[in-house]
């Protein structure tokens, strides 16, 4: 039944920009500080007080609407939302309603049958935060100011979504770019970016949307796709059995994992917005929207593109290595230091990657150098050592960002290649292993594995695995003639 | 333009505020009054006049992205009628933020 319908999904996403100070005071943004420290009398909401726009704050909004292809408005007014909150000082958010300072922008997502698809967004806004309340503990609640004034960008998108699945990529899209442009850390599970969905149903090829809900408090990236999920799911079954969707706000609980409404009076949405009389016009005009444009780093996207193209390197590889702006930097230092570009993305994504994963550590926190690696890559590829120790350097670099080849010296790890040298150790381990070298000529090929093991053994991998072989055929085909 | 006492109800209940019946039959009639005062701008014809958001000229008033300008937490804390060592307090509230 579930094929006749289909879902109409808009997204508004909070962004909190990396800036220094708030957005309209010189207190710190910093995340985790002793409760009410990072205020003063703007943010506390003191009687009297003026804010004063962060400069930061409208270029780092430019920024992502021209990445995001939008349309900079010259001219941009704030506004006052009010509502009467304790986390909410003043009683109003300064935020922007009419004039915003981007509209008419788009992304592209990638669907999984590899085409892509364009959603649109509507406009992106500046505002502040709200600061904390703490019900838990005590008969009172506690409110925290420190995140009060913080400064966010709203991204509306169009309801251009149609699954779950599409949400979860345009959302994914967003994370990167704000990532990409160092304008947000991108962290959901710390608020740094949040998300509400709209949602509705209607059926295949009809034009008219159906009645929405909001669904908001959707925490992680897997809580997104799922809320969604369920709300289309529970939307979809109330209209089969007959009934009508309710135009409501609702919860997602993550330990029910249902959707919850709001309760009624949480959702007296009466926001009496005016023009913010206290902050004058943002006016962005040409000269200042080139300068803030200069700074736009080449976006993922386009990347990734690059990257096959000039470093031939699998679509694959690229998608991943460019999932990261900070990943993606690193491949391309280790690329300046070796022209194996291939194994430059293997290490990357393997080794590389898999510390970083385990360890949650941030790619410009990684103990091994660019350089370093890209010199490692080189000695396996000039013969210096083999792959196989290669695999022993590696920890050794990540315990200290030594150079491989300092390494290799004082561990005595180098590759033996002299030929004269292996022939000795072949002919040794052929006079010690009579009844296999029988079994090899009598034509069991898999015992020829058993003698380069041996060899390594006796080395301590270090044997060139190359010329070990080429020597040892030579030696039991000796044999065989015999 | 006037407002009904329903209305004053619901503006009252959005800003937290309680009235007893006689204040709000009060505020609801000086309401009124304010509402018929400010109605006289409305005999001005204001139909090629762009809105005005802003009385005072200028644009782009900003400061740089620094740190400054921070209270000590004593200092923050000092005016609240209920804290701790820590918070503010308030009477507790349940639910969802907006």
């Amino acid at each position: 039944m579930h094929d006749k319908y289909e879902a109409v999904i808009g997204l508004e996403v909070h962004a909190q920009l990396l800036t220094e100070s708030k957005a309209f005071c010189g207190c710190s943004t910093k995340f985790g500080n002793a409760p009410n420290t990072n205020v003063c009398p703007v943010c506390l909401g003191h009687p009297g007080v003026l804010p004063v726009l962060n400069k930061k704050v409208v270029e780092f909004t430019v920024l992502m609407g021209i990445a995001t292809n939008c349309k900079i408005n010259s001219r941009s007014i704030f506004a006052r939302k009010n509502y009467f909150y304790p986390d909410l000082p003043k009683g109003y958010q300064i935020s922007q309603y009419e004039e915003p300072i981007c509209e008419h922008g788009f992304v592209e997502i990638e669907l999984s049958d590899g085409s892509r698809k364009r959603i649109g967004i509507t406009r992106i806004h500046m505002e502040e935060d709200a600061g904390k309340s703490i019900h838990d503990i005590s008969i009172d609640t506690l409110v925290d100011v420190n995140r009060c004034g913080v400064p966010l960008i709203e991204i509306v998108s169009e309801p251009d979504m149609r699954s779950p699945e599409e949400a979860y990529l345009y959302l994914s899209k967003v994370r990167q770019i704000v990532k990409y442009l160092s304008i947000c850390d991108g962290n959901m599970e710390e608020g740094s970016l949040r998300c509400d969905a709209n949602i509705s149903v209607r059926l295949k090829g009809a034009e008219k949307f159906g009645t929405k809900t909001e669904v908001k408090n959707m925490n992680s990236f897997r809580n997104v796709e799922r809320a969604i999920n369920y709300e289309v799911e529970r939307q979809i079954e109330i209209l089969e059995d007959g009934g009508q969707i309710t135009q409501q706000t609702l919860l997602w609980n993550a330990d029910l994992n249902e959707v919850l409404p709001m309760r009624s009076k949480e959702e007296a949405h009466d926001y009496r917005y005016f023009p913010e009389p206290d902050l004058l016009p943002v006016v962005v005009d040409e000269n200042w929207k080139k300068e803030i444009a200069s700074g736009l780093p080449e976006l993922p996207d386009i990347r990734k593109k690059r990257f096959t193209e000039h470093y031939q390197i699998p679509l694959y590889d690229a998608e991943i290595i460019t999932q990261s702006k900070g990943i993606a930097d690193y491949y391309e230092k280790v690329t300046a230091v070796t022209s194996d570009y291939k194994a430059a993305s293997n290490w990357i994504m393997g080794d590389v990657l898999k510390v970083i994963n385990e360890e949650k550590i941030d790619i410009k926190d990684f103990p091994v150098s660019a350089e370093n690696l890209g010199e490692l890559i080189n000695i396996i590829n000039k013969g210096t050592i083999s792959g196989k120790i290669a695999k022993e350097v590696f920890p050794e670099m990540l315990k200290e960002n030594k150079s491989p080849v300092e390494i290799v010296k004082e561990k005595n790890l180098l590759q033996i290649s002299d030929a004269s040298e292996l022939e000795n150790l072949v002919l040794k381990v052929i006079g010690e292993h009579p009844s296999e070298v029988e079994q090899y000529l009598d034509g069991k090929e898999k015992v020829f594995g058993f003698f380069i093991g041996q060899i390594m053994r006796q080395t301590g991998g270090k044997a060139n695995p190359k010329i070990v072989n080429e020597i040892l055929r030579k030696k039991l085909g000796e044999k065989k003639i015999k | 333009m006037s407002v009904t006492r329903k209305e004053v109800e619901h503006i009252a209940e959005l800003a937290r505020l309680k009235f007893s019946e006689e204040e709000l039959d009060n505020f609801t009639e000086q309401l009124n009054q304010i509402l018929a005062y400010v109605q006289k701008l409305n005999e001005l014809d204001t139909e090629n006049v762009e809105p005005l958001s802003h009385p005072v000229e200028g644009v782009n008033a900003f400061r740089e992205d620094k740190v400054e300008g921070s209270v000590p937490r004593k200092e923050a804390l000092k005016n609240a009628p209920a804290k701790d060592d820590q918070f503010f307090k308030v009477p507790k509230v349940i639910g969802g933020e907006t």
